[in-house]
């Protein structure tokens, strides 16, 4: 196992490496000049051609990838072009956002989606099951911004039970940091719910039809042991890929529901970033998120053998 | 099955039980101090205003710096941090004396040194700066109150330049900060003006924190536009940073903002049936749309052509399609803005009707080939984005043929400074929209400069044009300035510097059950601002 884990940690390299690479490249060779974002609307030629000289801008393409990689290799993910201060500082400062946002979400989603695609799968065919397939669809189908916007509407604007936007760090309190949290968790949760649901819905109904379940009834098992002690734990390996893969889907989900309630996380850093050009910090960012992809997915690997004893690395 | 059904009773009555409580906990504390919460038009993100012309950096500068001279809302010079000033009857040595008890915020006092070394970082880098120091021989500080400027030979834009209300506005700075070179960003971000920049609150994409500058000494004159008493009357001014334009108008609507800058004109109706609300139009002059050619390519490198797509557009079709509201904008025949000194109509009138007929004689006069206009289309600022078809369609009624290309406005920033071929990267023509300030007379307004290579994006090249801009530069008589203002629009007409495609104007919403007294101005002041809720 731990051999297991230092090889896939191992792994990582190649792929920041490669993420490293590619971002680079594909930054400096699409459309747009960040000294000419920086310099204004109203700057001259002139002005642009000294700010892309003062960033380095000029140089060739081997030497801006060699001082970069030089001061990654320190630990340095530079200084954004625009804000003066480090990416690592920028980072830092939106990482709470956004993992109270994704930690709230999948709360609220495994709260209700496990339990209700479970609930279905037992009444398969019953009015919960089409009501929670229902559900389902449309959870898929409306737009994260729209369900955002009606839900401000109808809680923040008009009942003011919620405010409309912004975040509240927990060190103010646990309520100002839950009331400005609950909405766009709400928001978020319903797309994840809707997945996780119908995916226990439909590993719980396989495991449903096996003999060892018949086998467990037949012992006189109450319904609720059958189905949380043995259906459950059975069904777990696809419903935890599943969840694994929404975590990870979720830091870019993140975007549109952070801009819709004003949240100041990585996701509207990542945004802001790509609009402006500001190279250092998109870099970093995206590395970033790959390294927790990765991270994310071993973890995902390795609870496969507390949920499956037959599983072994 | 009943385990089932009392835990879908569980989590509805949960469900149910969510909003109650919140509703119950909705109230906040009252802050103590006097807070005006405001989302403007965008996030600060450079704060060295010198370094950048970007409004918000500009509006960013107008909160923590002053100015040695200002304009006032009839567009008159005025002192502001100088106390007295005179021109020697050549007209070539200006004294300047700075007012008593200027401070910085770090509680040091402002001297001409101070003064002197902002005024040469803002001249090496503003185009308006750089005019003036090109007629200055030496600055020199006479005792700590009081600094001169020696001209080589007379200058008619000294007071003007000095008292430029957009960007970059010549801010003053401590000598240290200063002498920082102009091509690099300030890092000590300590100023004279009204509020403090709160650099340890400063959170990039999240909000903006100034406080009130308890030693700021405004003038006693009542505050007009940028000059006058800069009253602080809040001890807190928050710019949150709000991308989302619907989520910044239900914040407002809902009272959890006081000031929404620059709401989009679609979103207008939804804030004019908000009774809390008031829509400001603050800047009076407002902005004014810009068709620019590049002269430096086929079909624009000819004169007839130029004057043919002239003669094809019209300002109301541009403002009807992204302003929408006659109440929000104008047809103007002025290039230098109506309703002001060098408002003309000669020359600019071309603009008010298109003519197809006679761009299509042009071209045929010119020999037209119907080499494509490579059109420049930024699809995501909604005060750009229907600028460029509708361009695209009147030229094509005119006789040309057109090719837009649709981009973000930050690629297009970059392509415009590009001046390859259009089928190598490069580009004909664009539109843009300036803030009237900027364009009020033909030194400040950039679309003038026929500099060849100096010259802003299009490098037009006309010796004429540079020798009466010049002319209006060194002129002191004030008649004269005007005849030369008008003999340049004319010019910029007949060459096809540009095309003024339509004033129009961005109104502010506030709350006005809240706050009142904002001013008008070229850009958003918070002095004279106070809450009125208590």
């Amino acid at each position: 196992m731990t051999a297991f884990v230092a090889q896939r940690l191992l792994a990582t390299i190649p792929v920041l490496v490669m993420v490293a690479l590619f971002v680079f490249l594909m930054l400096r060779l699409t459309p747009g000049d960040p000294a000419a974002i920086i310099a204004g609307d109203n700057a001259t030629p002139v002005q642009i051609e000294e700010i892309r000289e003062r960033l380095g801008l000029n140089d060739p393409l081997p030497t801006q990838l060699a001082i970069w990689a030089g001061k990654l290799l320190q630990g340095d993910l530079g200084e954004s072009f625009f804000f003066k201060k480090k990416v690592t500082e920028l980072i830092l400062q939106r990482v709470e956002p956004t993992l109270a946002l994704a930690t709230t979400t999948m709360i609220i989603t495994l709260l209700v989606a496990i339990p209700l695609g479970v609930l279905a799968a037992y009444r398969q065919g019953g009015w919960l099951d089409r009501t929670v397939m229902g559900f389902s669809v449309a959870g898929f189908s409306v737009p994260v911004f729209v369900l955002g916007y009606l839900l401000i509407y109808v809680f923040a604007v008009e009942l003011k039970w919620f405010p409309v936007q912004g975040y509240k760090s927990i060190s103010a309190g646990l309520w100002p940091f839950l009331h400005r949290l609950i909405l766009p968790s709400l928001t978020l949760s319903v797309i994840y719910i809707a997945l996780i649901a119908r995916i226990t819905r439909a590993s719980v109904i396989d495991v449903l039809g096996e003999d060892y379940i018949r086998t467990a009834k037949a012992k006189g098992l109450t319904n609720r042991t059958v189905l949380v002690k043995h259906a459950l734990r059975n069904a777990a390996v696809p419903i935890v890929t599943i969840v694994g893969i929404g975590i990870a889907l979720l830091i870019g989900g993140v975007v549109v529901t952070e801009s819709v309630y004003n949240i100041p996380g990585l996701g509207r850093l990542t945004v802001d970033a790509v609009l402006g050009r500001d190279y250092p910090t998109i870099q970093a960012v995206i590395l970033v998120f790959s390294f927790v992809y990765v991270l994310i997915n071993l973890v995902i690997d390795l609870s496969y053998t507390l949920l499956d004893p037959r599983i072994r690395y | 099955m009943n385990w089932g059904r009392s835990f879908a009773r569980s989590l509805l009555a949960a469900a149910a039980a969510v909003p109650m409580l919140a509703g119950l906990m909705t109230a906040t504390p009252a802050a103590a101090e006097t807070t005006l919460r405001v989302v403007m038009h965008s996030d600060l993100k450079i704060v060295d205003p010198i370094w950048t012309t970007a409004y918000i950096t500009r509006n960013h500068g107008y909160m923590i710096y002053d100015t040695l001279f200002a304009m006032d809302e009839k567009l008159n010079v005025t002192p502001q941090m100088v106390d007295t000033w005179k021109v020697s009857d050549d007209k070539l040595t200006y004294t300047f004396t700075l007012r008593d008890g200027l401070k910085w915020h770090d509680g040091a006092p402002v001297t001409a040194e101070d003064c002197i070394a902002s005024v040469k970082r803002w001249g090496s880098k503003d185009s308006m700066g750089q005019k003036l120091m090109s007629f200055v021989a030496e600055m020199k500080a006479v005792d700590d109150k009081t600094f001169t400027m020696q001209l080589k030979e007379p200058y008619g834009l000294v007071l003007l330049s000095l008292a430029k209300p957009s960007s970059n506005v010549p801010f003053m700075m401590p000598k240290r900060v200063a002498e920082t070179p102009a091509g690099e960003q300030i890092s000590d971000y300590v100023g004279s003006g009204p509020f403090v920049f709160q650099k340890d609150e400063w959170k990039p994409g999240d909000k903006t924190v100034y406080t009130k500058f308890a030693d700021y000494k405004p003038r006693s004159e009542p505050g007009s536009w940028a000059a006058g008493g800069k009253v602080a009357k809040v001890d807190r001014v928050e710019w949150i940073s709000m991308p989302d334009h619907q989520t910044a108008v239900n914040a407002l609507v809902a009272g959890e903002i006081d000031v929404l800058e620059a709401p989009p004109h679609d979103l207008l109706p939804i804030l004019e049936g908000a009774e809390e609300v008031a829509l400001l139009n603050t800047n009076p002059l407002g902005n004014q749309y810009m068709f620019r050619m590049n002269w430096l390519h086929p079909p624009f490198d000819n004169q007839k052509v130029r004057q043919a797509a002239i003669a094809a557009l019209s300002q109301e079709p541009f403002l009807q399609a992204v302003i929408g509201n006659p109440a929000y904008y104008k047809v103007c025949p002025a290039m230098f803005v109506c309703d002001t000194p060098f408002a003309f109509t000669e020359g600019g009138d071309a603009m008010v009707k298109s003519d197809f007929e006679k761009s299509k004689a042009l071209l045929k006069e010119a020999g037209y080939d119907g080499t494509p206009v490579v059109l420049m289309h930024s699809t995501d600022l909604a005060v750009l984005a229907n600028l460029a078809p509708v361009a695209a369609d009147l030229l094509r009624k005119g006789g040309f043929t057109v090719d837009m290309q649709s981009m973000d406005w930050q690629t297009l920033v970059s392509r415009r400074a590009k001046k390859e071929k259009p089928s190598e990267g490069g580009w004909n023509a664009f539109l843009t929209s300036w803030v009237a300030a900027d364009i009020l007379n033909p030194i400040s307004a950039a679309g003038y400069n026929t500099g060849c290579d100096k010259a802003w994006f299009g490098w037009p090249c006309d010796e004429k044009m540079e020798q009466l801009r010049n002319a209006f530069a060194t002129e002191t008589d004030e008649a004269k300035q005007k005849d030369l203002a008008k003999q340049i629009q004319v010019r910029a007409m007949e060459i096809g510097t540009h095309a003024h495609a339509g004033q129009w104007y961005q109104p502010t919403a506030v709350r006005k059950d809240k706050v009142e007294g904002m001013l008008n101005g070229p850009a958003p002041f918070f002095w004279n601002i106070s809450r009125i809720d208590g």
